[in-house]
């Protein structure tokens, strides 16, 4: 059982000590048009933890993601996983780094002409040879974690946008990959559904030894959630630590966003000028 | 103006590099050949209507406008003649591919824009799936495989439009009426012509319709833009090649 598991992720196969980042993001510089979005950001994600990104909305926390996905190229600096440089791969091996990854998208971003089930099936037909009993046993388990079993037969149009969210969340999991990425997965979700998609997301981590990332504007959750936050406010980190130690500090920025204050260094309002040319 | 001049060429230059990247990664198999099965009911049905009530009135409009003309010279006998190999040649794949355009060709552009405004594209590349293979080439091979085939449709609609005219409004002699199409109209030259005209503008108007599908901007407006696009660019592309196969033709 536990050698099957490493099977199946080719990143838990250490070839590094395991103290080192599972993810290290060195002076990484994003640019759109004249807007530098991030500037010089350096982030480590450990090998099975659960780090989240907060920062106010538009600051480039998507952005991040999509870098360490490869889905943009920075303007300058690098993201490398498990040793191997992210930026500068061929579409190919993108690919072949993906098909480990999996990936919530902000708004879902579920496949409109599939059913929930061939949405949740489709990363399965795609990467694993797997019968189709097997798939439809993994689905279910799947759907039955983010609380919609028996939802497989309906279209994506007629979930509710939280429902479509947890059809997503499953979808980003079904293959049990080494590195999961959440983009805000608790918007828009009631207080349960919210502790439930947290519970799901810590237990998936530690049970099958997962690293995740988790983008989101929710405080008190992400303080139970993880393990490791980094704050991001004008295009830098702005600050990081273990929740109870973000708490307690006394970088303004900082303690302005962890207490949702309006007065402090984090201004409101989008700045067009924000780091341009700098 | 030399921003004007050059823009089309780069334009097309992209397309061209986008046909190029779909059929290299073109790998005949199963999943595929479902895909593009599904895909051409798909299409097919979407267009199959209009199609057959179009070619019959055309068909019709035919007749009537050619006995017209032949009853000057007394010759309104060669009536089929002149349909069918105006039918064939010219009307048949012409029309159908402008229809297939309007009806099929916008619905793929728009499908792949709104994919792609909806981060369901972005979702499949990020899920190691490239679209290119799994949304553009499908709905191309299908657009290359139903134009023929709905051209045949259009084509026997508007003989029957001609015969319901000829025959039954203006009391021709069945017999000679199907006795000169038989005869007059040749397999190669006339019938084939029309069928290599109908997979080359099959091929133009699906691959306009998934090209400006996948360059569209992630918006509502983009994706008006790119169906607009799509049935214009490919209706003006489909007859500029129809002067060009013609006129190698024959
Ligand atoms: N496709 C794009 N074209 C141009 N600018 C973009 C694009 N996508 C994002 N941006 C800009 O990049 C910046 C960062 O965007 P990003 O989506 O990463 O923000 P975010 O931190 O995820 O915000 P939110 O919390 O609202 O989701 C924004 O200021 C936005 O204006
Ligand atoms: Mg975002």
């Amino acid at each position: 059982m536990a050698a099957s598991k490493l099977e199946e992720h080719p990143f838990m196969q250490a070839t590094e000590s395991s103290a080192e980042a599972l993810i290290k993001v060195r002076g990484l510089t994003f640019r759109r048009g004249q807007r530098r979005v991030l500037n010089h950001v350096d982030m480590d994600i450990p090998r099975g933890s659960v780090v989240a990104i907060m920062g106010p909305s538009g600051v480039g926390k998507t952005t991040i993601l999509k870098l360490i996905a490869g889905q943009l190229q920075p303007d300058a600096g690098s993201v490398t996983i498990n040793g191997k440089a992210v930026t500068g791969l061929n579409r190919r091996e993108l690919f072949a780094l993906r098909e480990d990854m999996g990936f919530l998208l902000q708004n879902g971003a579920l496949f409109t002409d599939l059913t929930v089930f061939e949405n949740v099936a489709t990363p399965l037909r795609e990467h694993r040879r797997m019968k189709e009993e097997e798939i439809a046993v993994r689905v279910e388990e799947k759907l039955h974690a983010v609380g919609l079993s028996g939802t497989g037969e309906l279209m994506p149009d007629a979930l509710s946008g939280g429902m479509a969210r947890r059809v997503a969340l499953a979808r980003a999991v079904v293959l049990n990959p080494s590195i999961v990425m959440f983009d805000e997965p608790m918007a828009g979700l009631d207080p349960i559904a919210v502790s439930t998609i947290n519970q799901l997301i810590r237990q998936t981590n530690d049970d099958l030894g997962l690293t995740s990332i988790v983008v989101t504007h929710d405080v008190e959750q992400m303080s139970r959630l993880v393990d490791y936050c980094y704050i991001i406010a004008d295009g830098r980190i702005a600050g990081q630590g273990h929740p109870d130690e973000l708490r307690g500090s006394d970088n303004p920025a900082v303690k302005q966003f962890m207490n949702g204050h309006v007065d402090g260094p984090i201004p409101f309002h989008y700045d067009q000028a924000s780091g341009a040319a700098s | 103006m030399k921003e004007a001049m050059l823009s089309p060429i780069t334009e097309a230059g992209r397309c061209a590099l986008f046909l190029l990247r779909m059929l290299a990664g073109l790998r005949p198999g199963p999943a595929l050949l479902r895909n593009v099965l599904q895909q051409t009911f798909l299409i097919g049905a979407r267009s199959l209507v209009i199609i057959m009530v179009c070619g019959f009135f055309v068909g019709m409009v035919l007749a009537l406008q050619s006995i017209n003309a032949l009853q000057q010279f007394g010759a309104s006998d060669q009536v089929s003649l002149l349909v069918g190999k105006s039918l064939f040649r010219e009307l048949g794949p012409v029309l159908t591919a402008l229809l297939f355009a309007g009806r099929a060709g916008t619905s793929i552009a728009a499908e792949i824009g709104l994919m792609k405004a909806t981060s369901q594209i972005d979702a499949m590349e990020l899920m190691a799936i490239d679209p290119v293979q799994r949304i553009a080439l499908p709905r191309f091979l299908a657009g290359l495989l139903s134009v023929p085939l709905l051209t045949a449709m259009f084509n026997a609609l508007a003989i029957l439009g001609a015969v319901v005219f000829s025959i039954g409004v203006m009391g021709l002699d069945a017999g000679v009426f199907w006795s000169k199409l038989q005869n007059g109209v040749y397999f190669q030259q006339d019938f084939m012509s029309g069928v290599w005209k109908s997979l080359v503008f099959g091929g133009i108007v699906s691959l306009v319709a998934v090209w400006y599908g996948f360059s569209s901007k992630p918006t509502g407006a983009g994706v008006g833009t790119a169906t607009t696009n799509t049935v214009v660019v490919s209706s003006v592309l489909v007859l500029i090649f129809d002067f060009i196969l013609t006129s190698f033709m024959t």
